[in-house]
C-alpha cells in the first residue's frame, strides 16, 4: 500500500515537472516569432514538410470518411424517409467533428511522429547542442518555425479534409445511391450556420493544431538522447496527442454546442 | 597553476567548481587555469565527466558551486544574450561532429556566418572555401554529412568550428575511432591551427600518446578530482599511481578492474 502510494506521488511529481517543463518549452518557443517574421523562409520550408506533405493522406482519408457517411447516413435516414437530408448529415458531421478531429488525429500520426523523431534525433546527434554552442537558439531557430507551421496547416488540412469528405459524401449519395441532388446542397445549405458550426469547426481544428504540434516538438526536444529514448518519444506523441484531441474535443463540444 | 602564471596569459579559469548529477559528485571543488594560446589537455578515464567539464565551460550546464571565468566573464552570471556573444567567441568540436544533417557541407560552415553577419553571399564563399581548404576538404564542399567518414566529419566540424574566427576552441574527444591516417591529420590540424590562428585549445580526450605529442599542459582527472597536472614530460614521469596507471594503461590499480561487488567466493556459493 504504501509503495503504491509512494509510485504515486513519484507518478505525480514526474508529471508536474513535464508539465511545467513544457509551459517554459512552449514559453520559449512562442518568444521565437519574431525570428520568423524576420525570415520568412524558415516558416515556408516547413510548412511544406508539415502541411505540403501531410495533404495526400488527408485528401484520400477524408474521402473514404466522406463516402462510408454518404452511404451509412442513406441507409439510415432512408428508412425514415428522410434521404434528401443527406448533405445536411454527411456536412455537419465533418465541418463539427470529423473534420477537426480526424485531421488532427492523422496529422498527429504523419507529421506529429516525424517532428518529434527528427528533434529527438537531432538532440541525440548533440546538433541542438552544437547549434547552442554556434550561439544559435535552437528553440526558436529550428522548433519555432516547425511549431508555427504546424499550427498554420492544421486548420487548412481539417477544411481539406471537410470539403473532400463532402465531396465523397455526394459521390456514393447522389451518384451511387440516387439521392436528388439539388435536395442534397440546398439543405446542406440552409441547415448549416456559418457561425455555429463551420467556425466552432475551426476554432476546433486551430486548438487541436495547437496541441498536437506542441507535443510533438516537446515530446522530441525533452526526449532520452539515445534510440530507444526516440522511439518512446515518437510513440508518446502519438499516444498523448490523440488523448489530447479527443479530450479536447468533448470539453470544446459541451462548451460551443452545450447550451443547444 | 603552472609556475611563472601571470593571471592575464590565462583565457579560462575554473575555481572550485562542484557539479553533481542526481546526488552523484562528478567534480568536487576543482580548480584549473588553461593558458592564452596553448594547447591544454583534460585527460582522465571515460565517465569522469570530462565532456560534462567543456559544457561547463561553455555555460550549456551550470555548477553547484565555484565559478568558470572564460576571458574575465564569468560565464555562469552573463545573461544570456551576454553568453551567446562569448559563444561566438567559442569554438566546441563534438565527438559526433553534431554536423546539421539537412545540409551539405558548405552550408553547414556557412551557417555560423549566415547567422552571424550580414556578409555577402560572395565573402561567405571565400570564407567557407578558406576554412575548408585549411582541413583539406575544399572538394568535398558538395557532400552531404551522412556521406562522409567519421574522420572527414570530424574536419568538416573543425572548419566550422573556426568559421567565425573563435579565439578558443574546445574539443571533445577528438581522436575517438578514428583511423591511423584520420588520427595523423587531426593531430597534425590541431597543431596547425593553433600555432598559424593563435588559438587557445582545450582537448578533452583519453588518447594518451596522441594528446601528450601535442598539449603544452595536462590535467588528469579521476574520481572528480585533478589527481596529475604538470607538461607531457611532467605526467609522463609522474610519482601519483594513479597517473601512471592511466599513462601506462594498466588494467588494475588505483582504478580497480572489478566494479565494486561483494566477496567472489561468497557470491558465486550464494546461490540457493
Amino acid at each position: 500500500m504504501i509503495r503504491l502510494t509512494r509510485q504515486l506521488g513519484r507518478y505525480t511529481l514526474q508529471s508536474l515537472a513535464k508539465l511545467g517543463r513544457g509551459s517554459l518549452f512552449l514559453n520559449h518557443t512562442l518568444s521565437g516569432l519574431t525570428e520568423i517574421l524576420f525570415r520568412p523562409r524558415l516558416l515556408i520550408r516547413q510548412l511544406y514538410f508539415v502541411g505540403v506533405l501531410t495533404f495526400l493522406i488527408i485528401v484520400i482519408s477524408g474521402l473514404f470518411v466522406g463516402m462510408v457517411l454518404g452511404l451509412q447516413g442513406y441507409y439510415t435516414l432512408s428508412d425514415f424517409g428522410a434521404e434528401e437530408s443527406l448533405g445536411v448529415m454527411v456536412a455537419a458531421s465533418l465541418v463539427r467533428e470529423l473534420g477537426p478531429v480526424v485531421a488532427a488525429l492523422l496529422f498527429a500520426g504523419r507529421a506529429g511522429s516525424a517532428l518529434t523523431a527528427e528533434i529527438g534525433l537531432m538532440k541525440a546527434t548533440e546538433q541542438l547542442s552544437g547549434m547552442e554552442m554556434m550561439a544559435v537558439d535552437p528553440v526558436k531557430r529550428i522548433i519555432a518555425p516547425r511549431f508555427f507551421a504546424g499550427f498554420i496547416s492544421l486548420p487548412i488540412l481539417a477544411a481539406l479534409f471537410s470539403a473532400i469528405g463532402i465531396l465523397g459524401g455526394e459521390m456514393v449519395g447522389v451518384g451511387l445511391l440516387g439521392v436528388d441532388e439539388g435536395s442534397f446542397w440546398s439543405q446542406m445549405q440552409a441547415n448549416l450556420d456559418f457561425y455555429d458550426d463551420i467556425m466552432n469547426g475551426v476554432i476546433k481544428s486551430i486548438v487541436f493544431g495547437f496541441v498536437t504540434s506542441w507535443i510533438a516538438l516537446f515530446e522530441g526536444y525533452d526526449a532520452i538522447p539515445t534510440s530507444e529514448g526516440v522511439s518512446r518519444a515518437t510513440t508518446r506523441t502519438v499516444v498523448n496527442s490523440a488523448f489530447a484531441v479527443l479530450g479536447l474535443d468533448f470539453l470544446l463540444t459541451a462548451m460551443m454546442f452545450g447550451d443547444d | 597553476m603552472p609556475e611563472g602564471t601571470q593571471l592575464e596569459e590565462t583565457l579560462v579559469s575554473i575555481k572550485n567548481l562542484s557539479f553533481l548529477r542526481g546526488t552523484r559528485k562528478i567534480f568536487d571543488s576543482i580548480s584549473l587555469d588553461f593558458q592564452r594560446g596553448k594547447i591544454t589537455a583534460i585527460m582522465g578515464p571515460s565517465g569522469t565527466g570530462k565532456t560534462t567539464l567543456l559544457k561547463l565551460i561553455g555555460g550549456q550546464l551550470k555548477p553547484d558551486q565555484g565559478t568558470v571565468t572564460v576571458d574575465h566573464n564569468n560565464v555562469h552570471q552573463l545573461s544570456l544574450k551576454s553568453l551567446y556573444q562569448l559563444r561566438k567567441r567559442m569554438g566546441m568540436l563534438f565527438q559526433s561532429g553534431a554536423l546539421l544533417t539537412d545540409m551539405n557541407v558548405y552550408d553547414n560552415i556557412a551557417f555560423p556566418l549566415r547567422e552571424h553577419t550580414a556578409l555577402s553571399e560572395a565573402m561567405i564563399r571565400s570564407l567557407v572555401l578558406m576554412k575548408l581548404q585549411a582541413v583539406g576538404l575544399r572538394g568535398a564542399r558538395n557532400l552531404m554529412p551522412n556521406e562522409l567518414s567519421g574522420g572527414m566529419a570530424r574536419r568538416v566540424a573543425l572548419a566550422r568550428a573556426i568559421a567565425l574566427d573563435p579565439m578558443m576552441i574546445m574539443y571533445d574527444e577528438p581522436f575517438t575511432g578514428q583511423d591511423p591516417i584520420s588520427l595523423g591529420v587531426l593531430v597534425e590540424l590541431i597543431k596547425k591551427l593553433n600555432t598559424i590562428l593563435g588559438l587557445t585549445s582545450i582537448i578533452v580526450s583519453h588518447d594518451v600518446q596522441e594528446t601528450a605529442s601535442i598539449a603544452d599542459y595536462i590535467y588528469v582527472i579521476s574520481g572528480g578530482h585533478v589527481v596529475g597536472q604538470g607538461t607531457p614530460e611532467q605526467i609522463e614521469n609522474s610519482e601519483s599511481e594513479w597517473v601512471r596507471q592511466f599513462m601506462r594503461g594498466d588494467a588494475d590499480g588505483p582504478v580497480p578492474f572489478h566494479y565494486p561487488a561483494k566477496d567472489y567466493i561468497e557470491d558465486l556459493l550464494s546461490y540457493r
